[in-house]
C-alpha cells in the first residue's frame, strides 16, 4: 500500500529514554508516559478507536507481558486493542490501516522496552534461525560485524565514514534529552577507540536504553482540531528480507529501498529523516537505500539509536521524533524509518508532511 | 532460566540435514535454478519454492566475512577465542555461519579455506560441528 485513502496525522508525542530504569516495571514508566500523550491532546482512553501496542516477551521474560500493560491505559469499559511482537512502529503501521478501513478517527500507539536486566546482544540471538544459528548464540554485535567487514572489504563503505556517522549522532543528540550517549568525540577519537568486535567499535554499537513511548494517531478534521500543524503520514510502507544471513546481500537493504519507494520517499525534498540504524553501519546502508542527499536532508537530528536505543520502541520514536519536528516547523517533508531483525531484515519507512 | 514444555518436528529438510550431521555429513538443497542452499531450507527463500533435492556438499569451504570474537560470551559452546564467519562450503552456492578457530585475528583472512571439526559424541545438532579449523593453503 502506499497512496492512503484517509489522511492521518500523528498528532502527539511522548517519550523516554534512559540508560536503565532500575526499580520501576514497564507498566510503572509506561503509565505516565501514555497518560501525557493523551493529556497533550486533551484525549482519554475512551476517545481513542484502536489500541495498538509493540513489546517483546523475551525481553520482559515473561508470557504475554503486554497485557499487563494494556491495564495501565485503563482499559474500562473494554477497548478495541492489538498488539505486535515487534518495534511499536509496526503497531502504528497496524492502527495506520485500522483507521484507513474506516469506522474510527483516532488510534492509540505504543511501544516500550526494558533491557537492562540482560543483555540484549545476547538476547537477540534467539530471533535468529532456531535450528542453524541461535544455539551457536551468535550476538547482535557478532552478527552486524560480519556485515560491517563485508562492507568494508568490498569498498561500500570506510572505516572514516563510519567514524563520521558516529561522531554526527554523538554532537545531535547534545541536543536531545532523552540521548544517553552525548559525549562528544571527534572522528580522530573514534578511529582510536579499541574495536569490541572487529571491524566495529564502540561508538558503532547502539546505545541501549530502557522506555518507551506513546503517539495518538488522528484522521482528517479530527487532526486539524487536535493538533495546529498536524504532521501528516503521506505514505507509509514495509517490507522483509530473507531471514538466512547467507543468501542476503548484507552490503545493501533491498527491502528498506522497496519500502522506501512504495511510501514515496523521493517523490519531493526531504528535510529531515529519522533512521532506526542500530550500527553506524545499517545507518550508511539505510542513506543509500532511501535514496537520501546529506547536503539536502537533516539526518537524525535527535541523534538516532546510535544516541538512544530502546528495543522495541525506537522505531516508533524515530515517527514520534519526525513528526514533533513537523509541529514545530523544522522542516516540512520527513522521513521515518524503523527496522527489526538482525542486519536490517525489516524495514518500514514513513513519509510525514506538515500543511 | 525460561522452558517451554513441548517439543516440535523438526521436518523432512532441516531434520534431514541435522541427521546427517549426526552421521558426519554435510547436506544442501539444490533450488530451481540449480544452485544449492547449505544449510537447507524446505522453501526457496526468495521465491518460497518447495524444495526437496537434498544434495551432499563438501566439509571444506571458503570464509566469505568474519569477525573475531575475543571472548566467548556464557551461552556460546566455545571455551576459547574463535572468528564468527559466513563459510561457503563446497558445492554449495550459499553460506552457514559458524566458529573458526584461529589463533588470532592475524590468521583470519576473508577467502581463506577451512575445514568442519567434529564432535565425537553427536546428536544431531548444530553443535555437533564442533567449528571450522584453518586449512594451511601449502598443504591442501
Amino acid at each position: 500500500m502506499s497512496a492512503p485513502m484517509r489522511d492521518v496525522a500523528v498528532v502527539s508525542f511522548a517519550q523516554r529514554q534512559e540508560a536503565s530504569i532500575p526499580g520501576e516495571s514497564e507498566v510503572e514508566f509506561m503509565v505516565p508516559l501514555m497518560e501525557q500523550a493523551k493529556a497533550a491532546v486533551d484525549l482519554t482512553q475512551a476517545d481513542m478507536g484502536f489500541t495498538c501496542s509493540g513489546s517483546s516477551d523475551f525481553l520482559a521474560g515473561q508470557a504475554f507481558s503486554f497485557v499487563m500493560t494494556i491495564d495501565g491505559t485503563g482499559p474500562v469499559p473494554p477497548i478495541s486493542e492489538s498488539h505486535v511482537e515487534q518495534d511499536g512502529a509496526w503497531a502504528l503501521y497496524e492502527a495506520w490501516v485500522k483507521i484507513q478501513c474506516g469506522g474510527i478517527d483516532t488510534a492509540f500507539v505504543y511501544g516500550y522496552g526494558k533491557s537492562s536486566p540482560g543483555w540484549l546482544r545476547d538476547v537477540l540471538a534467539t530471533q535468529m534461525d532456531p535450528y542453524y544459528v541461535c544455539p551457536l548464540w551468535p550476538d547482535s554485535y557478532a552478527v552486524e560485524a560480519l556485515a560491517a567487514r563485508l562492507m568494508l572489504e568490498g569498498g561500500h563503505v570506510s572505516e572514516r565514514r563510519l567514524a563520521e556517522i558516529a561522531a554526527r549522532s554523538r554532537a545531535s543528540a547534545a541536543s536531545n534529552p532523552h540521548a544517553v550517549r552525548v559525549e562528544p568525540k571527534t572522528v580522530d577519537e573514534i578511529l582510536a577507540e579499541e574495536h569490541v568486535l572487529d571491524p566495529l567499535r564502540p561508538s558503532d554499537l547502539p546505545a541501549e536504553a530502557d522506555g518507551g513511548c506513546a503517539i495518538v494517531l488522528a484522521a482528517g478534521d479530527r487532526a486539524r482540531e487536535l493538533c495546529e500543524r498536524p504532521a501528516w503520514i503521506r505514505g507509509m510502507d514495509h517490507r522483509g528480507d530473507a531471514h538466512t544471513l547467507g543468501v542476503r546481500d548484507l552490503t545493501s537493504s533491498m527491502s528498506a529501498r522497496l519500502a522506501a519507494q512504495h511510501a514515496g520517499v523521493a517523490d519531493d525534498k526531504v528535510d529531515l529523516a529519522e533512521l532506526y540504524g542500530p550500527f553506524t553501519t545499517s545507518e550508511h546502508l539505510l542513506i543509500d537505500a532511501l535514496g537520501l542527499d546529506e547536503d539536502a536532508t537533516a539526518i537524525n537530528p535527535s541523534g538516532g539509536a546510535l544516541a538512544a536505543h530502546t528495543m522495541m520502541a525506537s522505531g516508533l520514536i524515530r515517527i514520534g521524533e519526525a513528526a514533533s519536528r513537523i509541529w514545530r516547523g523544522d522542516g516540512d517533508r520527513a522521513v521515518a524509518h524503523a527496522t527489526s531483525g538482525p542486519c536490517l531484515q525489516q524495514n518500514l519507512v514513513c513519509v510525514l508532511e506538515g500543511d | 532460566m525460561l522452558e517451554y514444555p513441548f517439543t516440535r518436528s523438526t521436518g523432512p529438510v532441516i531434520g534431514a540435514f541435522l541427521t546427517g550431521l549426526r552421521e558426519g555429513v554435510i547436506c544442501g538443497i539444490r533450488r530451481a535454478d540449480g544452485t544449492v542452499l547449505c544449510p537447507p531450507l524446505e522453501y526457496d527463500p526468495l521465491t518460497a519454492e518447495p524444495l526437496t533435492e537434498l544434495v551432499e556438499v563438501g566439509q571444506s569451504g571458503e570464509v566469505l566475512t568474519w569477525a573475531w570474537n575475543g571472548e566467548p560470551r556464557p551461552m556460546q559452546p566455545f571455551d576459547r577465542p574463535f572468528a564468527w564467519a559466513l563459510i561457503r562450503l563446497d558445492g554449495a552456492d550459499t553460506s552457514m555461519l559458524h566458529a573458526v578457530f584461529a589463533d588470532s585475528p592475524s590468521d583470519m583472512s576473508t577467502g581463506m579455506r577451512v575445514r568442519a571439526v567434529w564432535r565425537n559424541e553427536r546428536e544431531g545438532h548444530i553443535a555437533d560441528i564442533a567449528g571450522f579449523d584453518p586449512v594451511d593453503a601449502d598443504l591442501s
